[in-house]
């Protein structure tokens, strides 16, 4: 907070200022705040009164219950390939990172270098040779695409990692080895374990980006049963386009893992965010 | 140092996951797409080779050049609007204010959850007759403006005239992610260098032209650098609000690459066109950095 400004801001100036701010964060979270009263109007009520009368929880039960939009399979799918993606692509990346920062062979600079410039390189750009690979093995319309891939781990992770490992002290890996760890082991058992915050913001930062993947999923699930949520809410504004309770209420329910996996890590994520900043 | 062979095995070995995803994900699907982008293939027939038949009739694609302007157009204006409007927000949340953190959050969280549900929510916000951007303006009586000026009732993502602006509006609500990126630069900023120009005599103008922005640009460079590579391949904005339309308006360029793809199944067309997205993306790219090295300043 070096540069901060304002440690003895007179009460006018700190007035004015807390005056536009709410200002501008009232427009920001008025969205919001209009998805979530709308998920709880009645039909009725959505346009003719600005704050519902009752609180209609039943939007949420009705969403789940029609038989048509399988929501419920549908957050178990986003799940699914959130959870195991992020899992398989960090530990994939640590042991790849591990070997960039901590292990002499031939070549290592160069490759890392390779590593980097896969970070700038447009997905759409190897989008259609990569279904037509999917779907030689006949992997369109399961998670594979989703799960092998994220098993190789990731440019970005790797590089962060890299960073992370290059600054463990040299000593600590001397006297492991000396104990007879191998490199796996020093890498599973004592870098790792030590990583835990880079690993907690990478974490974060997979977990949304694969819980908000539309393309993808777009591209490789067809039927309804693999179906993620952001692939259900798009068929079901499609269907029930113009019952905004219900569809606000959906976009509600598809919201709210992301707001709790924010705020849990807020520290991390915020973290993540200014590394990813700091690296240029 | 001298290793033995193990040691060098040992490497490779630690990096093979990384190794098979770049040959299988990454460098074959390049090579393959050169293959693929000098034929015609629909997927369910064998690949016939046409030479550069695809790149002949992509010159003469009024929607190719309609697509690029289309993404330009977005580009020039969202990406250098929302720089500006971030580091405007990151200056006000950088006092220290009690419940400065809160504005922060507010500021960041449209960021966080940008998902497929933001964009449904958005496209009602948009909607002219029920939407709540028009629906406000009709309540508070600023409608009248928009009549009074000739636009009449704006119709936003439903007219041509509308939807770039729209799409552009839309865009700076999620500007919270560079907001924080600036945030971190401007704390990085030492304080002393602040405090002697003021005692210079420079004014709050005077100190955020000669110090603040100088010390700023390696993060304006940055963000310039990725925001414009996001959005030149700007997609689910589109394809869940607008399809492309009215009348092409919004049709991105990877929109057009996926509809050519996945649903005109025109795999060789589509693949010259990713070529062709690949090598803008690479110019775009070191004019950037070929500029960069005149303006930013690196302490």
């Amino acid at each position: 907070m070096s540069s901060a400004s304002g440690d003895n801001l007179s009460l006018r100036r700190q007035l004015i200022l807390y005056a536009a701010l709410s200002f501008l964060a009232f427009w920001f979270l008025v969205p919001f705040a209009w998805m979530l009263i709308t998920s709880i109007k009645t039909p009725d009520e959505v346009f003719s009164r600005l704050l519902p009368s009752v609180l209609r929880l039943a939007n949420f039960v009705e969403i789940f219950n029609q038989p048509t939009l399988p929501f419920g399979r549908y957050f178990l799918n986003s799940t699914i390939i959130t959870v195991f993606g992020t899992g398989a692509s960090l530990f994939a990346s640590s042991i790849v990172a591990y070997a960039f920062a901590r292990l002499n062979f031939f070549g290592r600079d160069v490759l890392f270098v390779a590593v980097l410039s896969t970070m700038m390189l447009p997905a759409a750009v190897t989008m259609i040779p990569t279904f037509v690979l999917f779907q030689k093995l006949g992997w369109v319309d399961t998670f594979l695409p989703f799960l092998v891939p994220a098993c190789t781990g990731n440019a970005f992770q790797i590089f962060f990692l890299r960073q992370f490992f290059k600054t463990l002290p040299i000593d600590l890996i001397d006297a492991a080895r000396i104990d007879g760890c191998s490199n796996l082991r020093i890498c599973l058992s004592i870098a790792m374990p030590l990583a835990k915050p880079t690993l907690a913001t990478l974490a974060i930062l997979s977990f949304l980006s694969l819980w908000n993947d539309f393309m993808g999923p777009l591209i490789y699930l067809h039927s309804n049963e693999k179906r993620t949520l952001a692939l259900g809410l798009n068929a079901f504004a499609g269907m029930y386009g113009t019952q905004w309770h219900l569809l606000m209420a959906a976009s509600v329910v598809a919201t709210v893992p992301i707001l709790v996996v924010f705020f849990m890590g807020q520290r991390y994520f915020e973290r993540g965010l200014v590394m990813t900043g700091m690296k240029a | 140092m001298k290793l033995n062979l193990r040691e060098h095995l040992e490497g490779y070995l630690f990096i093979s996951p990384w190794i098979l995803g770049m040959v299988l994900f990454a460098l074959g699907p390049i090579l393959a797409s050169f293959g693929l982008a000098f034929t015609r293939w629909n997927l369910f027939t064998e690949p016939e080779y046409v030479g550069w038949a695809n790149f002949q009739k992509l010159a003469h694609d009024p929607l190719f050049y309609k697509s690029v302007f289309n993404t330009i157009y977005y580009t020039v204006f969202a990406v250098p609007l929302g720089l500006v409007l971030a580091l405007g927000l990151a200056m006000l949340v950088n006092h220290r204010l009690r419940g400065v953190n809160f504005f922060r959050t507010a500021f960041f969280l449209p960021n966080v959850v940008a998902g497929i549900a933001m964009l449904l929510l958005w496209k009602w916000l948009f909607d002219p007759n029920f939407g709540l951007i028009n629906l406000f303006l009709d309540w508070t009586g600023l409608m009248a403006v928009f009549e009074w000026i000739g636009i009449g009732r704006p119709q936003w993502i439903s007219s041509r005239a509308g939807a770039m602006p729209g799409m552009i509006f839309m865009s700076i609500w999620g500007l919270g992610g560079s907001m924080m990126i600036f945030l971190a630069g401007l704390q990085n900023i030492p304080r002393e260098l602040i405090e002697a120009a003021e005692l210079d005599g420079a004014g709050p103008w005077k100190r955020f032209r000669y110090v603040t922005v100088p010390l700023l640009t390696p993060t304006i460079f940055f963000l310039t650098m990725v925001g414009v590579i996001a959005s030149l391949q700007i997609f689910n904005q589109a394809y869940v609000m607008t399809q492309g339309g009215p009348a092409h308006a919004t049709l991105f360029y990877v929109l057009y690459l996926f509809q050519t793809a996945f649903e005109r199944f025109q795999m060789g067309y589509a693949c010259a066109m990713a070529l062709v997205l690949f090598v803008i993306t690479l110019i775009v790219s070191l004019i950037q950095l070929a500029m960069g090295k005149k303006w930013v300043h690196y302490q």
